[in-house]
């Protein structure tokens, strides 16, 4: 070969080399583990909840799965939990914040895979999915209702099917219609006037009607998608093609994902979320109280009678690490939020907490600016992206919601 | 040969170029972390040592590790009492669970339980050390 040619050789290979490395099909070793690791394949068997002996029972799970469609539970009969956790649109409701008997100040979570998380809702105020549900029957503006109530309900409609899985129910006569330490003025006081017993024994139905949800609720999987037929190709060594196969611009935006743009720090494993709390700066929506996120939601799982710890978990000692182990104070966990998990997030407007953005475009915009938090300090570096490459990350978003 | 010098201008401008591409989108390189796991603490009082009892550590689990504290001519440490602190650096967020000491195993070995690494990258776990020798403080690195 001539001077000449080498030289055009030379350029030839780097140009090649720099192309491969900004979009190309190959990935280098680290960037293969890393696509491994987001792929469903690496997610492991559901983790056990030893707080609740009734967790993987399917008889529970099938009732918990009637309850969770039930709009008898609720004050007015007219909300379940199916009111925003809506069965075809990934069990959420579209909305910036649920609307139930009023409205709330955040939005639906939805529900597929939650039973991964060590912590539920935003904040992480409740720390196992039977405990999560029990806390929207009670709250005024989404279910309204009673313990009392509930315990009521299900004696009148369910009480064989309970009786089944959980023994008899306790003797209600008596007990008012509407009674519970969270109700309105009136209910709370006519749960106190009940004797410690009877509260003990309605406390006790209504911690199984939440081990019942719970069930079913542990039961919602994440479904495959494009992303995942692509990561099972590259991981055998074979070509993404037909329904596994990205385009250029989603493997440059899954590129940039686990690289540049930093998402896979926190967005990592195969639900796409570390499970942790970080302040990322996301504004307060105006008008509603102030929300210092995980900062109160710590402390509210500490005073929740339905905690790991609690007298109606079925916890052992040893049970509750991520309870007993929790962070409990610190300028971190002030305006922290749950990392959601991305997959689906695509197909599923508004974003954050409060539904503070509109469009995945706002979410990337946020992103890249890293404005100061509101209160508490937000993790965010800023970031520079050019237009070209935020679509190629939302293209890439769009290969884990399909 | 004024084609051959063109074309060797073109090749390090492209080598400059590709190299800043591939380390990393010409982010700033980072210092040089010293990721041993053992080492005297700050002022000298004691030598700490630190190993997960399972390895690899797996992300996003809780897991203990065993802390061996002893003094700087290697006689161990008894009835020590720790205080656990840490997190990453670069992201400006603490440790995602709040380890404890739970357990003297004696010789001056101790179990921490609750550590939990929520993501790759570079973390500091802190302790201050406080026994009979004095009050100190020592900081490890680790990078998943």
């Amino acid at each position: 070969m001539s001077g000449r040619g080498l030289s055009v050789f030379a350029v030839l290979a780097v140009l090649g080399g720099i192309l491969s490395g900004c979009g190309g099909e190959e990935f280098s070793e680290a960037d293969k583990a890393t696509i491994a690791s987001l792929s469903l394949a690496s997610l492991p068997a559901v983790p056990t909840d030893p707080s609740n002996r009734y967790a993987d029972d399917a008889a529970a799970a099938a009732f918990g799965a009637t309850l969770f469609f039930e709009q008898r539970m609720s004050r007015d009969g007219d909300v379940s939990c199916a009111t925003c956790h809506l069965i075809d649109r990934q069990f959420q409701d579209d909305l910036p914040r649920a609307k139930a008997v009023g409205l709330n100040n955040r939005r639906t979570m939805p529900l597929a895979g939650v039973a991964y998380s060590p912590w539920q809702f935003w904040d992480g105020r409740r720390d196992s999915l039977w405990s999560q549900a029990l806390t929207p029957l009670e709250e005024p503006v989404e279910h309204a209702g009673t313990r009392a109530g509930y315990a009521h309900v299900i004696a009148q409609h369910f009480a064989d099917r309970y009786a089944r899985i959980f023994g008899p129910l306790p003797d209600l006569s008596g007990v008012p219609e509407r009674a519970g330490p969270r109700g309105t003025p009136e209910e709370a006081a006519a749960w106190q006037k009940l004797d410690a017993g009877k509260r003990r024994e309605i406390d006790q139905v209504f911690a199984n009607l939440g081990k019942a949800m719970g069930a079913f609720v542990r039961s919602i999987e994440l479904p495959e998608t494009r992303f995942d037929r692509f990561a099972a190709a590259l991981a055998a060594g074979e070509r993404p093609e037909g329904d596994a196969a990205l385009s250029p611009d989603e493997i440059a935006g899954l590129r940039l994902f686990i690289g540049k743009a930093n998402c896979a720090t926190c967005h990592n494993g195969p639900r796409f979320t570390d499970d942790g709390f970080h302040n990322t700066g996301v504004p307060v929506v105006d008008g509603l109280p102030e929300d210092l996120g995980r900062q109160s939601g710590v402390l509210q799982v500490a005073e929740d009678p339905f905690n790991c710890e609690g007298a109606f978990s079925d916890a052992g000692p040893d049970d509750c690490g991520e309870f007993r182990f929790r962070v409990r104070e610190g300028p971190h966990l002030v305006r922290a939020y749950k990392t959601p998990s991305l997959r689906g997030a695509a197909a599923r407007p508004p974003y954050m907490h409060s539904g503070q953005f509109a469009t995945l475009d706002a979410v990337v915009d946020h992103y890249a600016t890293a404005p100061a938090a509101p209160a508490g300090q937000s993790e965010l570096h800023p970031l520079t992206l050019s237009e070209r490459e935020r679509k190629q990350l939302i293209a890439f978003l769009g290969t884990i919601s399909e | 040969m004024k084609f051959k010098w063109l074309y060797l201008i073109g090749l390090a401008a492209l080598l400059a170029l590709g190299s800043y591409f591939l380390s990393d989108m010409g982010m700033k390189p980072k210092p040089e972390l010293d990721l041993s796991r053992s080492r005297a603490s700050e002022n000298g009082v004691y030598v700490v040592a630190v190993a997960p009892e399972a390895e690899p550590i797996k992300l996003g689990e809780l897991h203990s590790w065993i802390v061996t504290v002893q003094t700087p001519d290697g006689m161990a440490v008894e009835d020590a009492s720790f205080e656990v602190d840490g997190g990453m650096p670069d992201h400006n967020h603490g440790l995602p669970t709040s380890p404890k000491v739970t357990e003297n195993l004696g010789d001056g070995r101790y179990r921490l339980e609750g550590v939990k690494f929520s993501m790759t990258g570079w973390w500091e776990l802190s302790f201050d050390i406080s026994a009979a020798p004095g009050s100190d403080s020592v900081t490890f690195n680790m990078v998943l």
